[in-house]
């Protein structure tokens, strides 16, 4: 089995053309005679265009057209209520998405009232700028914390609450703290901007090149919205320059340029602006959360409450699982949590890498430093006295967890023991030093998914899927499987992906795609082998009358174990047996095992930071992160996704926040310059551990997911060791130097 | 132009306007003004390219080892020029604002963001974007050794700001900013890696530097 070894760290297969240039991300296509979208933003966050004035803007040179809701050509698929079709992982938005130009009425600051389309960018541009509206505003609700008692339980489900022994079992313990922490509006911001490049190249035949984590998912949003067959729709996406959730969804934009791609009858390509990336395409919602917790003098956890009230569009009811790992992480006889959505006259959410859990792993994980503050323990050691080994929610085994492992190689990979239980106490020169750490959980998913594999009789074998790569390394991580299971050199192995010709997969999301497609890899490879080993064991073959069971296959020959020199060439026996190429796809997912077993991928993070108690500068001085995601598929690309994790999580914890001025109800930091993501300054050298431990249950690979753990919890371990180095508790994110002064 | 925008003038009309004027094919037949080119275009229905016709300037640029003789609008940044009408769509549009680096390209061999940079003030001058790194096919050409570093290091993962990082590396190097890590990230810091690649992008520029090839 392929699980009972480790991988060894392979180059990324997409590297070089990543290097030079040659990758192609949507927008690289060339396509003839394309023309240029531009889109036009509404001034207010709330009521109805009075007037719109495209007069001048369609006069100007180049304009093919000025759309709005005036003139938008029409989309077959809404005569219908469109439903909020988010096409990522469940849960979905419920409710109604916005449709696009639709109508005079604006639901958020930055709503498309126009789209210009011009023969070149620039001249698009020019026009965008003559188009003039005016407005009968309406007062808009955009702060979340004026409105949190208008939270309302997602349509549709079961009242947002769980609970399982006493709801408010908390207050009977000797020892509890209660305590509210906010995490401000995130923003994706991958660095490829969001667009389409749509062309109809017949009356009812669609090219697509689009932003997207899942390429099917994209198709079957535009085979509804245009009431046209999938398979006339072709949609492409090799590349994704970064997704992190922005590309879980078709937004409506992506909908109306195709749309007007089709009215104009000429190839168009929409690359949105900065700033739009903040309203057009979702963001992390603001969320509020208390933390109600108790514990008895020995440090055995009595109790947890955990509420948390996010904010939603006004149309659409985004919900994510923000107080979910507080129902499992931690053994804990009374545990209640509660959620709440605010419907605010914003544009919708949608799932930003951890999603809601690195929203309430913050919560949580900062509360457990703090009761452990409370009880005079050292974090790691409180954590370890409430350790469950078994899913306290539906009590049933975790189908793998070394979470106690990756505390102890974190621990000492940071130098934990040079750690003062004593808040304050480490000072170094100008600087105060302290030490946080924090755990980080999500779902281990396998989703249902396809996969080709083609071997030819030269010895070179292809694999195919539908699914995108936006980074994490997937196509490399399928070629380790299917190096894996046939033994073909990984330089004879060519994945190809991102492209609906190919076998359908999901959307690259949640952390499930080594699982999901990797599995099918797995088993179209193991189909490919089968029919070698029968071909060579059948009468009168070279191998006949042995087994299956001895025979192995590396390096584009089977042998048979126990007798050295008995052995075929792959290339030999199709050449015999006249097949130019073994041609297998699989469909493949998880069987009734999965409801046995409760199945998480985890993560330990651990920081040391200093801070600059003059200024209130935080600089995360060493990061270690520990992944406990089972076999480690590709050793490589893995560790960069946790690296990446960790500059996500230096970003969340100390300076991401996209601000509203509420007087208009619009961002005030709607671009890089003011939006501060961590770049290199911010970041120091970062080791990463892999457990790398297999997981009997979950797949053939025994592989969990890695991309979303590698963030999750990481901002608490650097509020957690702000605290150990200050005193100072920061619980609203990001922890900027204003908020640590004015606690001094 | 200057006959033109007299014409603008005499009409009591702004540029915009003007362009609107030229638009109408009718009344801009009739006019002895014009000139003489630009009517029989108009007369044929080519409005739209007598504007811009009018709009257009020359420029001559040498891009990566080519001369190029080039007309263009004076409003075209050297991003938009490179990628759309020249093709070379290595260099990334990232913010359009100077803010991420995902368009760095070499202007007479200093780092510049090619999105704001006017394409009209590289008259004269040499550009190398990430296309001019290597010569020939990207899918078999000799690698930089800081691509080759790159791969080496994983110092990317969705590669969309890859080009910018390396033609920042690049000239980091060259520029002798790459004396120690914490000066690679302070150098470096105008370049953002939203995957969070950094660790291993200081890797590959240390590695490099310290192989003492030339960059």
């Amino acid at each position: 089995m392929t699980t009972n070894t480790k991988n060894p760290p392979i180059d990324r297969i997409d590297g070089r053309m990543k290097v030079t240039g040659g990758a192609q991300y949507f927008a690289d296509f060339e396509l003839p005679n394309t023309a240029y979208c531009v889109i036009v933003g509404s001034e207010i966050a709330k009521g109805t265009i009075a007037g719109l004035d495209t007069k001048k803007a369609q006069g100007a040179p180049g304009v093919l057209g000025v759309f709005t809701h005036q003139n938008m050509p029409p989309i077959p698929g809404w005569d219908a209520p469109v439903g909020g079709e988010a096409d990522g992982p469940p849960p979905r938005p419920k409710g109604e998405q916005y449709r696009i130009l639709s109508s005079p009425k604006i639901h958020f600051d930055g709503q498309p009232i126009a789209i210009v389309v011009a023969d070149s960018f620039e001249r698009a541009t020019y026009a965008a700028s003559l188009v003039k509206a005016t407005y009968t505003k309406q007062t808009a609700r955009t702060d979340l914390r004026k409105h949190v008692s208008d939270g309302v339980a997602p349509r549709g489900e079961d009242g947002g609450n769980y609970s399982r022994g006493q709801a408010d079992g908390y207050k009977t313990a000797p020892v509890t703290l209660e305590a509210n922490y906010t995490v401000p509006i995130e923003v994706h911001n991958p660095m490829e901007l969001h667009g389409i490049l749509a062309h109809w190249t017949g009356a009812s035949t669609l090219m697509i090149y689009a932003k997207t984590q899942g390429v099917n998912a994209t198709q079957q949003a535009m085979a509804e919205a245009f009431k046209i067959d999938p398979k006339n729709i072709h949609v492409h996406t090799e590349f994704m320059g970064g997704g992190f959730g922005m590309g879980l969804r078709t937004w409506p934009q992506e909908t109306a340029v195709v749309a007007i791609a089709r009215k104009i009858g000429r190839p168009l390509k929409l690359v949105v602006n900065r700033s739009q990336m903040f309203t057009l395409v979702g963001h992390r919602p603001y969320t509020v959360q208390t933390i109600n917790m108790g514990a008895d003098q020995t440090g055995k956890l009595i109790g947890i409450a955990h509420a948390a009230t996010a904010e939603t569009a006004s149309y659409e009811d985004f919900t994510e699982a923000t107080v979910n790992m507080t129902k499992f992480l931690y053994a804990c006889p009374n545990v209640s949590t509660r959620y709440r959505i605010v419907r605010l006259d914003r544009s919708v959410p949608i799932w930003m890498r951890g999603p809601g859990e690195a929203t309430g792993a913050f919560a949580l994980e900062s509360a457990m430093d703090e009761m452990a503050h409370k009880l005079n323990l050292d974090p790691i050691e409180f954590r370890l006295r409430n350790y469950t080994e078994t899913d306290p929610e539906r009590n049933r085994p975790y189908s793998s967890k070394y979470l106690k492992e990756a505390y102890q190689r974190g621990a000492e990979a940071i130098g934990w023991n040079n750690r003062k239980l004593q808040p304050g106490s480490t000072r170094e020169g100008d600087w105060l030093v302290g030490y946080g750490m924090s755990t980080g959980t999500f779902n281990a998913f396998r989703w249902e998914a396809s996969a080709r594999a083609l071997l030819k009789a030269d010895g070179s074998l292809t694999i195919q899927s539908a699914v995108t790569d936006i980074g994490p390394g997937t196509g490399t991580a399928l070629t380790m499987i299917a190096h894996n299971v046939l033994g073909v050199p990984m330089n004879r192995i060519k994945v190809e992906y991102g492209d609906t010709s190919l076998p359908k997969a999901p959307t690259q999301g949640g952390s499930a795609i080594v699982s999901a497609v990797g599995s099918a890899v797995f088993d179209a490879c193991t189909s490919v082998k089968n029919e070698l080993i029968e071909l060579a064991l059948k009468a009168g073959g070279p191998l006949a009358g042995r087994q299956a069971n001895e025979l192995t296959m590396a390096d584009g020959t089977l042998s048979v174990e126990r007798e050295p020199g008995k052995k075929v060439a792959v290339s030999d026996l199709m050449q015999a047996n006249k097949l130019t190429v073994i041609d297998k796809t699989k469909d493949s997912k998880g069987g009734p095992e999965h409801a046995k077993y409760s199945m998480y991928s985890f993560s330990v993070h651990f920081v040391q930071v200093r801070v600059n108690p003059l200024t209130g500068v935080v600089r995360v001085s060493k990061a270690v992160s520990v992944a406990d995601s089972g076999r480690i598929v590709s050793p490589k690309t893995a560790a960069s996704q946790m690296i990446g994790g960790v500059a996500g999580g230096i970003g969340m914890a100390l300076t991401e926040e996209a601000v509203i001025d509420h007087r208009f109800g619009r961002f005030v930091n709607n671009n890089l310059g003011d939006y501060h993501v961590a770049v290199y300054a911010d970041v120091p050298a970062i080791e990463t551990i892999m457990i790398d431990k297999p997981d009997p249950i979950i797949n053939p690979m025994g592989a969990k997911g890695m991309g979303e753990i590698a963030l999750i919890g990481f901002a608490a371990a650097v509020a957690n060791a702000v605290f150990n180095a200050t005193g100072q508790r920061v619980r609203d994110l990001p922890i900027t130097p204003d908020k640590l002064l004015r606690a001094v | 132009m200057d006959q033109h925008e007299q014409l603008g003038d005499e009409l009591g009309s702004s540029d915009s306007s003007r362009r609107t004027f030229l638009k109408r094919s009718s009344a801009l037949a009739a006019l002895a003004l014009t000139p003489p080119v630009a009517k029989a275009a108009v007369d044929q229905g080519l409005h739209e390219k007598v504007a811009t016709a009018f709009e257009q300037m020359p420029l001559q640029v040498n891009i990566n080892g080519t001369m190029r003789q080039l007309s263009i609008e004076p409003r075209v940044t050297l991003l938009d020029l490179l990628r759309e009408q020249l093709h070379l769509t290595g260099t990334k549009k990232g913010c359009d604002h100077g803010q991420c680096g995902a368009c760095t390209v070499h202007v007479d061999g200093t780092r510049v963001n090619a999105c704001l940079t006017l394409a009209m003030t590289t008259e004269g001058a040499t550009v190398t974007t990430i296309e001019g790194l290597t010569n020939g096919d990207p899918a078999t050409a000799q690698l930089h050794p800081m691509q080759e570093a790159f791969i080496k290091h994983d110092g990317f993962q969705c590669g969309y700001c890859t080009p910018g990082q390396i033609m920042s590396a690049v000239a980091c190097i060259r520029e002798g900013h790459a004396n120690s890590p914490d000066e690679v990230r302070e150098y470096m810091s105008g370049n953002i890696c939203r995957c969070g690649a950094y660790a291993n992008i200081v890797d590959a520029i240390m590695d490099v530097k310290k192989g003492g090839a030339r960059v």
